[in-house]
Protein backbone atom coordinates (compact mmCIF):
# COMPACT_ATOMS: atom_id res chain seq x y z
CA UNK A 1 0.00 0.00 0.00
CA UNK A 2 1.17 3.45 -0.76
CA UNK A 3 0.61 6.17 2.26
CA UNK A 4 0.80 9.87 0.96
CA UNK A 5 3.03 10.51 4.05
CA UNK A 6 3.33 14.08 3.04
CA UNK A 7 0.01 15.29 2.96
CA UNK A 8 -0.82 13.35 5.45
CA UNK A 9 1.97 15.07 7.94
CA UNK A 10 0.69 18.29 5.99
CA UNK A 11 -3.22 17.48 7.38
CA UNK A 12 -2.13 16.62 11.00
CA UNK A 13 0.00 20.13 11.15
CA UNK A 14 -2.91 22.04 9.77
CA UNK A 15 -5.22 20.66 12.35
CA UNK A 16 -2.91 20.43 14.80
CA UNK A 17 -2.35 24.31 14.43
CA UNK A 18 -6.72 24.82 14.50
CA UNK A 19 -6.66 22.97 17.89
CA UNK A 20 -4.19 25.13 19.31
CA UNK A 21 -5.78 28.21 17.81
CA UNK A 22 -9.10 27.06 19.10
CA UNK A 23 -7.38 26.19 22.76
CA UNK A 24 -6.19 29.44 23.30
CA UNK A 25 -9.14 31.25 22.25
CA UNK A 26 -10.85 29.27 24.99
CA UNK A 27 -8.42 29.19 27.64
CA UNK A 28 -9.42 32.25 30.09
CA UNK A 29 -6.42 34.05 31.32
CA UNK A 30 -5.55 36.72 33.36
CA UNK A 31 -2.58 38.20 31.26
CA UNK A 32 -3.99 41.63 30.36
CA UNK A 33 -2.48 44.41 28.91
CA UNK A 34 -4.55 47.37 27.92
CA UNK A 35 -5.29 48.07 24.22
CA UNK A 36 -4.78 51.04 22.67
CA UNK A 37 -7.80 53.20 22.49
CA UNK A 38 -6.65 56.62 20.91
CA UNK A 39 -8.53 56.33 17.28
CA UNK A 40 -5.41 58.31 15.74
CA UNK A 41 -2.84 55.69 17.14
CA UNK A 42 -5.26 53.01 16.31
CA UNK A 43 -5.74 54.05 12.74
CA UNK A 44 -2.02 54.90 12.32
CA UNK A 45 0.22 52.23 13.83
CA UNK A 46 -2.96 49.61 13.35
CA UNK A 47 -3.09 49.38 9.91
CA UNK A 48 -0.11 47.16 9.05
CA UNK A 49 -0.14 45.35 12.19
CA UNK A 50 -2.52 45.01 15.52
CA UNK A 51 -1.74 47.86 17.50
CA UNK A 52 0.58 47.14 20.25
CA UNK A 53 -0.18 47.61 23.84
CA UNK A 54 1.98 50.58 24.85
CA UNK A 55 2.40 49.02 28.16
CA UNK A 56 4.61 46.47 26.49
CA UNK A 57 7.34 48.47 25.89
CA UNK A 58 8.92 51.24 27.96
CA UNK A 59 8.97 54.66 26.99
CA UNK A 60 12.37 54.79 25.95
CA UNK A 61 11.67 52.59 23.15
CA UNK A 62 8.82 54.18 21.78
CA UNK A 63 10.42 57.22 22.11
CA UNK A 64 13.48 55.71 19.57
CA UNK A 65 10.71 54.03 17.91
CA UNK A 66 9.03 57.31 17.03
CA UNK A 67 12.15 59.09 15.79
CA UNK A 68 12.91 57.01 13.06
CA UNK A 69 9.14 55.88 11.72
CA UNK A 70 10.82 56.02 7.87
CA UNK A 71 12.52 52.51 8.38
CA UNK A 72 10.34 51.43 10.31
CA UNK A 73 11.55 47.28 10.56
CA UNK A 74 12.04 47.53 6.90
CA UNK A 75 8.40 49.43 6.23
CA UNK A 76 8.01 53.10 6.10
CA UNK A 77 5.79 54.23 8.38
CA UNK A 78 6.15 58.14 7.87
CA UNK A 79 4.13 60.62 9.29
CA UNK A 80 3.69 64.49 9.90
CA UNK A 81 5.13 65.76 12.79
CA UNK A 82 2.27 66.88 14.44
CA UNK A 83 0.75 63.55 14.24
CA UNK A 84 3.76 62.10 15.25
CA UNK A 85 4.20 63.90 18.38
CA UNK A 86 0.63 62.96 19.23
CA UNK A 87 1.49 59.24 19.19
CA UNK A 88 4.43 59.65 20.37
CA UNK A 89 3.04 61.26 23.76
CA UNK A 90 0.03 58.65 24.07
CA UNK A 91 2.75 55.32 24.16
CA UNK A 92 4.80 57.48 26.34
CA UNK A 93 2.54 58.10 28.84
CA UNK A 94 1.09 54.78 28.60
CA UNK A 95 4.19 53.04 27.99
CA UNK A 96 5.76 49.84 30.88
CA UNK A 97 7.63 52.34 32.95
CA UNK A 98 5.06 54.61 32.78
CA UNK A 99 1.40 54.69 32.93
CA UNK A 100 1.36 50.67 32.16
CA UNK A 101 3.70 50.16 34.84
CA UNK A 102 0.70 47.80 36.57
CA UNK A 103 0.33 45.54 33.46
CA UNK A 104 3.64 45.32 32.55
CA UNK A 105 6.19 44.84 35.41
CA UNK A 106 7.28 41.08 34.61
CA UNK A 107 7.47 41.75 30.76
CA UNK A 108 10.42 44.19 31.02
CA UNK A 109 12.67 42.14 33.61
CA UNK A 110 16.02 41.44 32.51
CA UNK A 111 16.16 44.76 30.45
CA UNK A 112 18.71 47.43 31.65
CA UNK A 113 17.38 50.64 31.55
CA UNK A 114 17.38 52.90 28.89
CA UNK A 115 18.18 50.34 26.19
CA UNK A 116 15.11 51.22 24.09
CA UNK A 117 14.74 47.47 23.22
CA UNK A 118 12.53 47.95 19.39
CA UNK A 119 10.84 44.46 19.49
CA UNK A 120 8.48 43.05 22.22
CA UNK A 121 9.37 39.85 20.57
CA UNK A 122 12.71 40.34 21.92
CA UNK A 123 12.04 41.14 24.98
CA UNK A 124 13.70 37.93 27.50
CA UNK A 125 10.26 38.03 28.90
CA UNK A 126 8.47 37.33 25.71
CA UNK A 127 10.92 34.69 24.57
CA UNK A 128 10.77 32.52 28.00
CA UNK A 129 6.69 33.01 27.43
CA UNK A 130 7.15 31.82 23.42
CA UNK A 131 9.86 29.23 24.06
CA UNK A 132 7.65 26.11 24.23
CA UNK A 133 6.17 26.79 20.75
CA UNK A 134 7.51 24.89 18.06
CA UNK A 135 9.59 26.64 15.01
CA UNK A 136 6.76 24.90 12.53
CA UNK A 137 3.85 27.03 14.54
CA UNK A 138 5.71 29.93 13.50
CA UNK A 139 5.91 29.10 9.81
CA UNK A 140 2.59 28.51 9.56
CA UNK A 141 1.14 30.31 6.69
CA UNK A 142 -1.43 31.85 9.19
CA UNK A 143 1.46 33.38 11.75
CA UNK A 144 4.17 33.97 9.01
CA UNK A 145 5.45 36.24 12.01
CA UNK A 146 6.31 36.87 15.84
CA UNK A 147 4.91 39.85 15.69
CA UNK A 148 1.64 38.52 14.46
CA UNK A 149 0.46 37.83 18.03
CA UNK A 150 -3.40 37.70 16.79
CA UNK A 151 -2.70 34.44 14.86
CA UNK A 152 -2.71 32.59 18.09
CA UNK A 153 -4.28 35.08 20.79
CA UNK A 154 -7.49 35.47 19.72
CA UNK A 155 -8.63 38.82 21.92
CA UNK A 156 -5.17 40.12 21.72
CA UNK A 157 -6.73 43.36 20.26
CA UNK A 158 -9.06 43.63 23.25
CA UNK A 159 -5.92 43.16 25.51
CA UNK A 160 -6.21 39.33 26.69
CA UNK A 161 -3.10 36.65 26.45
CA UNK A 162 -3.97 33.94 28.19
CA UNK A 163 -2.97 30.60 28.29
CA UNK B 1 -13.75 85.36 -31.66
CA UNK B 2 -12.40 82.97 -30.10
CA UNK B 3 -11.73 84.60 -27.08
CA UNK B 4 -15.49 85.32 -26.09
CA UNK B 5 -15.76 81.64 -26.77
CA UNK B 6 -13.51 80.71 -23.72
CA UNK B 7 -14.93 82.06 -21.16
CA UNK B 8 -18.69 81.06 -21.51
CA UNK B 9 -16.81 77.34 -22.12
CA UNK B 10 -14.63 77.69 -18.92
CA UNK B 11 -17.66 78.59 -17.19
CA UNK B 12 -19.32 75.50 -18.67
CA UNK B 13 -16.46 73.64 -17.96
CA UNK B 14 -16.09 74.81 -14.24
CA UNK B 15 -20.17 74.05 -13.78
CA UNK B 16 -19.75 70.80 -15.38
CA UNK B 17 -16.81 69.72 -12.92
CA UNK B 18 -18.59 70.87 -10.03
CA UNK B 19 -21.38 68.98 -10.45
CA UNK B 20 -20.62 65.77 -12.22
CA UNK B 21 -17.26 65.52 -10.10
CA UNK B 22 -19.07 66.20 -6.93
CA UNK B 23 -17.76 63.60 -4.31
CA UNK B 24 -13.82 63.94 -2.63
CA UNK B 25 -12.44 61.19 -5.19
CA UNK B 26 -13.98 62.43 -7.93
CA UNK B 27 -12.14 65.38 -7.02
CA UNK B 28 -9.12 64.06 -6.25
CA UNK B 29 -9.13 62.11 -9.25
CA UNK B 30 -9.51 65.59 -11.04
CA UNK B 31 -6.56 67.11 -9.54
CA UNK B 32 -4.66 63.71 -10.35
CA UNK B 33 -5.52 64.25 -14.54
CA UNK B 34 -4.37 67.99 -14.17
CA UNK B 35 -1.22 67.02 -12.63
CA UNK B 36 -1.07 64.33 -15.18
CA UNK B 37 -1.58 66.01 -18.20
CA UNK B 38 1.44 68.37 -16.47
CA UNK B 39 3.62 65.26 -16.39
CA UNK B 40 2.72 63.62 -19.66
CA UNK B 41 1.15 66.60 -22.16
CA UNK B 42 -0.12 63.51 -24.18
CA UNK B 43 -2.52 62.07 -21.32
CA UNK B 44 -5.71 61.38 -22.57
CA UNK B 45 -7.15 60.24 -19.44
CA UNK B 46 -7.10 57.56 -17.07
CA UNK B 47 -8.08 54.06 -18.01
CA UNK B 48 -9.45 51.28 -15.25
CA UNK B 49 -7.55 48.40 -17.98
CA UNK B 50 -4.02 50.04 -16.91
CA UNK B 51 -5.05 50.52 -13.42
CA UNK B 52 -5.75 46.49 -13.06
CA UNK B 53 -2.99 45.64 -15.05
CA UNK B 54 -0.91 47.81 -12.57
CA UNK B 55 -2.38 46.03 -9.83
CA UNK B 56 -1.77 42.51 -10.54
CA UNK B 57 1.48 42.98 -12.35
CA UNK B 58 4.73 41.29 -10.61
CA UNK B 59 7.47 44.15 -9.91
CA UNK B 60 11.38 43.30 -9.30
CA UNK B 61 11.83 46.99 -8.27
CA UNK B 62 10.60 46.67 -4.84
CA UNK B 63 10.66 44.07 -1.60
CA UNK B 64 10.50 40.53 -2.32
CA UNK B 65 7.83 39.53 -0.28
CA UNK B 66 5.61 41.96 -1.94
CA UNK B 67 6.16 41.99 -5.86
CA UNK B 68 2.22 43.20 -6.55
CA UNK B 69 -0.14 45.09 -4.65
CA UNK B 70 -2.18 42.14 -4.85
CA UNK B 71 0.34 41.03 -1.99
CA UNK B 72 -1.37 42.71 0.91
CA UNK B 73 -4.67 43.61 -1.21
CA UNK B 74 -5.72 39.99 -2.56
CA UNK B 75 -6.55 39.55 -6.90
CA UNK B 76 -9.76 40.09 -6.13
CA UNK B 77 -10.45 44.33 -5.17
CA UNK B 78 -13.65 43.42 -3.84
CA UNK B 79 -12.33 40.58 -1.32
CA UNK B 80 -10.46 41.39 1.95
CA UNK B 81 -6.65 41.55 2.03
CA UNK B 82 -4.26 41.06 4.63
CA UNK B 83 -0.41 42.38 5.49
CA UNK B 84 2.33 40.04 5.86
CA UNK B 85 2.26 40.71 9.73
CA UNK B 86 -1.31 39.75 9.81
CA UNK B 87 -3.50 42.56 10.04
CA UNK B 88 -6.87 42.14 7.87
CA UNK B 89 -7.26 45.00 4.98
CA UNK B 90 -11.01 45.59 4.11
CA UNK B 91 -11.81 45.57 0.46
CA UNK B 92 -10.07 47.91 -2.08
CA UNK B 93 -13.24 48.48 -4.66
CA UNK B 94 -15.00 51.23 -4.25
CA UNK B 95 -18.42 49.19 -4.15
CA UNK B 96 -17.60 47.25 -1.03
CA UNK B 97 -16.07 49.90 0.68
CA UNK B 98 -17.35 53.37 -0.08
CA UNK B 99 -15.35 55.05 1.92
CA UNK B 100 -12.25 54.37 -0.01
CA UNK B 101 -10.10 57.21 -1.80
CA UNK B 102 -12.10 60.03 -0.14
CA UNK B 103 -9.36 61.37 2.07
CA UNK B 104 -6.91 62.84 0.12
CA UNK B 105 -3.90 62.98 2.68
CA UNK B 106 -4.71 59.11 3.44
CA UNK B 107 -4.17 58.31 -0.19
CA UNK B 108 -1.25 59.65 -0.77
CA UNK B 109 0.18 58.39 2.33
CA UNK B 110 -0.29 55.04 1.16
CA UNK B 111 0.63 55.50 -2.37
CA UNK B 112 3.98 56.61 -0.84
CA UNK B 113 4.30 53.89 1.17
CA UNK B 114 3.07 50.78 -1.19
CA UNK B 115 4.56 51.97 -4.66
CA UNK B 116 7.47 52.11 -2.91
CA UNK B 117 7.60 48.45 -1.61
CA UNK B 118 6.38 46.88 -4.38
CA UNK B 119 7.96 48.92 -7.32
CA UNK B 120 10.78 50.14 -5.23
CA UNK B 121 9.66 53.63 -6.70
CA UNK B 122 7.02 56.29 -6.22
CA UNK B 123 4.30 55.85 -8.66
CA UNK B 124 3.38 58.47 -11.35
CA UNK B 125 0.55 60.16 -11.46
CA UNK B 126 -1.36 58.15 -14.02
CA UNK B 127 -0.63 55.75 -12.04
CA UNK B 128 -2.10 56.70 -9.19
CA UNK B 129 -5.11 57.71 -11.19
CA UNK B 130 -5.45 54.52 -13.38
CA UNK B 131 -5.50 52.54 -10.00
CA UNK B 132 -7.90 54.34 -8.56
CA UNK B 133 -9.96 54.75 -11.66
CA UNK B 134 -9.96 50.97 -12.11
CA UNK B 135 -11.18 50.33 -8.27
CA UNK B 136 -13.95 53.22 -8.85
CA UNK B 137 -15.13 50.92 -11.47
CA UNK B 138 -14.98 47.50 -9.38
C1 LIG C 1 3.53 50.57 6.86
C2 LIG C 1 3.27 49.52 7.79
C3 LIG C 1 3.48 49.80 9.27
C4 LIG C 1 2.96 50.84 10.01
C5 LIG C 1 2.09 51.99 9.53
C6 LIG C 1 3.43 50.64 11.37
N1 LIG C 1 4.17 49.50 11.45
FE1 LIG C 1 4.99 48.70 13.14
N2 LIG C 1 5.81 47.21 12.05
C7 LIG C 1 5.68 47.05 10.67
C8 LIG C 1 6.46 45.90 10.25
C9 LIG C 1 6.58 45.39 8.83
C10 LIG C 1 7.03 45.35 11.42
C11 LIG C 1 7.93 44.12 11.53
C12 LIG C 1 7.02 42.94 11.69
C13 LIG C 1 7.71 41.61 11.71
O1 LIG C 1 8.75 41.47 12.33
O2 LIG C 1 7.16 40.68 11.11
C14 LIG C 1 6.60 46.20 12.52
C15 LIG C 1 6.94 45.97 13.85
C16 LIG C 1 6.55 46.76 14.92
C17 LIG C 1 6.90 46.50 16.30
C18 LIG C 1 7.74 45.34 16.83
C19 LIG C 1 6.94 44.06 16.89
C20 LIG C 1 7.74 42.95 17.55
O3 LIG C 1 8.33 42.13 16.82
O4 LIG C 1 7.79 42.93 18.78
C21 LIG C 1 6.35 47.51 17.05
C22 LIG C 1 6.44 47.66 18.56
C23 LIG C 1 5.67 48.40 16.13
N3 LIG C 1 5.79 47.90 14.85
C24 LIG C 1 5.02 49.57 16.49
C25 LIG C 1 4.42 50.44 15.59
C26 LIG C 1 3.89 51.74 15.96
C27 LIG C 1 3.94 52.35 17.34
C28 LIG C 1 3.35 52.28 14.82
C29 LIG C 1 2.68 53.64 14.66
C30 LIG C 1 3.52 54.79 14.82
C31 LIG C 1 3.57 51.32 13.74
N4 LIG C 1 4.22 50.23 14.25
C32 LIG C 1 3.14 51.50 12.43
C33 LIG C 1 4.93 47.83 9.82
C34 LIG C 1 4.24 48.97 10.18
C1 LIG D 1 2.54 31.05 17.20
C2 LIG D 1 1.62 31.44 18.23
C3 LIG D 1 1.91 32.69 19.05
C4 LIG D 1 2.16 33.96 18.58
C5 LIG D 1 2.25 34.45 17.14
C6 LIG D 1 2.28 34.81 19.75
N1 LIG D 1 2.12 34.06 20.89
FE1 LIG D 1 2.10 34.76 22.80
N2 LIG D 1 1.90 32.87 23.49
C7 LIG D 1 1.78 31.73 22.71
C8 LIG D 1 1.73 30.58 23.59
C9 LIG D 1 1.60 29.13 23.14
C10 LIG D 1 1.83 31.07 24.92
C11 LIG D 1 1.79 30.29 26.20
C12 LIG D 1 3.11 29.76 26.61
C13 LIG D 1 3.04 28.83 27.78
O1 LIG D 1 2.02 28.83 28.45
O2 LIG D 1 3.99 28.10 27.97
C14 LIG D 1 1.93 32.52 24.82
C15 LIG D 1 2.03 33.35 25.92
C16 LIG D 1 2.03 34.74 25.85
C17 LIG D 1 2.01 35.62 26.98
C18 LIG D 1 1.96 35.22 28.44
C19 LIG D 1 0.54 34.94 28.84
C20 LIG D 1 0.39 34.47 30.26
O3 LIG D 1 -0.73 34.06 30.59
O4 LIG D 1 1.35 34.52 31.02
C21 LIG D 1 2.00 36.89 26.52
C22 LIG D 1 1.93 38.18 27.32
C23 LIG D 1 2.05 36.81 25.07
N3 LIG D 1 2.07 35.49 24.71
C24 LIG D 1 2.11 37.89 24.23
C25 LIG D 1 2.26 37.80 22.86
C26 LIG D 1 2.42 38.96 22.01
C27 LIG D 1 2.45 40.40 22.46
C28 LIG D 1 2.55 38.48 20.72
C29 LIG D 1 2.79 39.29 19.47
C30 LIG D 1 3.86 40.27 19.51
C31 LIG D 1 2.45 37.02 20.79
N4 LIG D 1 2.30 36.66 22.09
C32 LIG D 1 2.51 36.18 19.70
C33 LIG D 1 1.70 31.70 21.35
C34 LIG D 1 1.91 32.76 20.49
C1 LIG E 1 2.61 45.40 2.42
C2 LIG E 1 1.18 45.39 2.22
C3 LIG E 1 0.62 46.28 1.10
C4 LIG E 1 0.97 46.26 -0.24
C5 LIG E 1 1.97 45.37 -0.94
C6 LIG E 1 0.13 47.27 -0.87
N1 LIG E 1 -0.68 47.86 0.06
FE1 LIG E 1 -1.94 49.41 -0.28
N2 LIG E 1 -2.45 49.43 1.72
C7 LIG E 1 -1.94 48.59 2.67
C8 LIG E 1 -2.49 48.94 3.97
C9 LIG E 1 -2.18 48.24 5.30
C10 LIG E 1 -3.36 50.03 3.76
C11 LIG E 1 -4.15 50.82 4.82
C12 LIG E 1 -5.31 50.06 5.36
C13 LIG E 1 -6.61 50.39 4.72
O1 LIG E 1 -6.72 51.42 4.03
O2 LIG E 1 -7.56 49.61 4.91
C14 LIG E 1 -3.31 50.32 2.31
C15 LIG E 1 -4.02 51.35 1.71
C16 LIG E 1 -3.87 51.72 0.39
C17 LIG E 1 -4.47 52.89 -0.20
C18 LIG E 1 -5.34 53.92 0.52
C19 LIG E 1 -6.78 53.47 0.52
C20 LIG E 1 -7.76 54.51 1.00
O3 LIG E 1 -8.82 54.11 1.51
O4 LIG E 1 -7.50 55.71 0.88
C21 LIG E 1 -4.07 52.93 -1.52
C22 LIG E 1 -4.41 54.01 -2.53
C23 LIG E 1 -3.23 51.76 -1.74
N3 LIG E 1 -3.13 51.06 -0.56
C24 LIG E 1 -2.65 51.44 -2.95
C25 LIG E 1 -1.79 50.38 -3.16
C26 LIG E 1 -1.15 50.09 -4.43
C27 LIG E 1 -1.33 50.89 -5.72
C28 LIG E 1 -0.35 48.99 -4.24
C29 LIG E 1 0.58 48.33 -5.25
C30 LIG E 1 1.51 49.21 -5.93
C31 LIG E 1 -0.49 48.61 -2.83
N4 LIG E 1 -1.38 49.47 -2.22
C32 LIG E 1 0.18 47.57 -2.22
C33 LIG E 1 -1.04 47.58 2.48
C34 LIG E 1 -0.42 47.28 1.27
Amino acid sequence: MNIPYRPLALGLVALAFSAIVLQRAQAGGDDYFPPVVDPLVKEECGSCHMAFAPSMLPASSWKRMMGNLKDHFGDDASLDADTAARITSYLVTNAADTGGKRYSSKLLRGIAPNSAPQRITELPKWVSEHRKVPAWEWKHKDVRTKANCVACHADAERGFYED
Amino acid sequence: MHRKLAVPLGIVAMILSTSLFAGPREDLLAQYATAARTETPTFSGFSAARGKTLHTQKFSGGKPDTPACTACHGENPRGAGRTLTGKDIEAVAVSVTPKRYTDPAKVEKWFKRNCREVLGRACTVQEKGDWITYMASQ
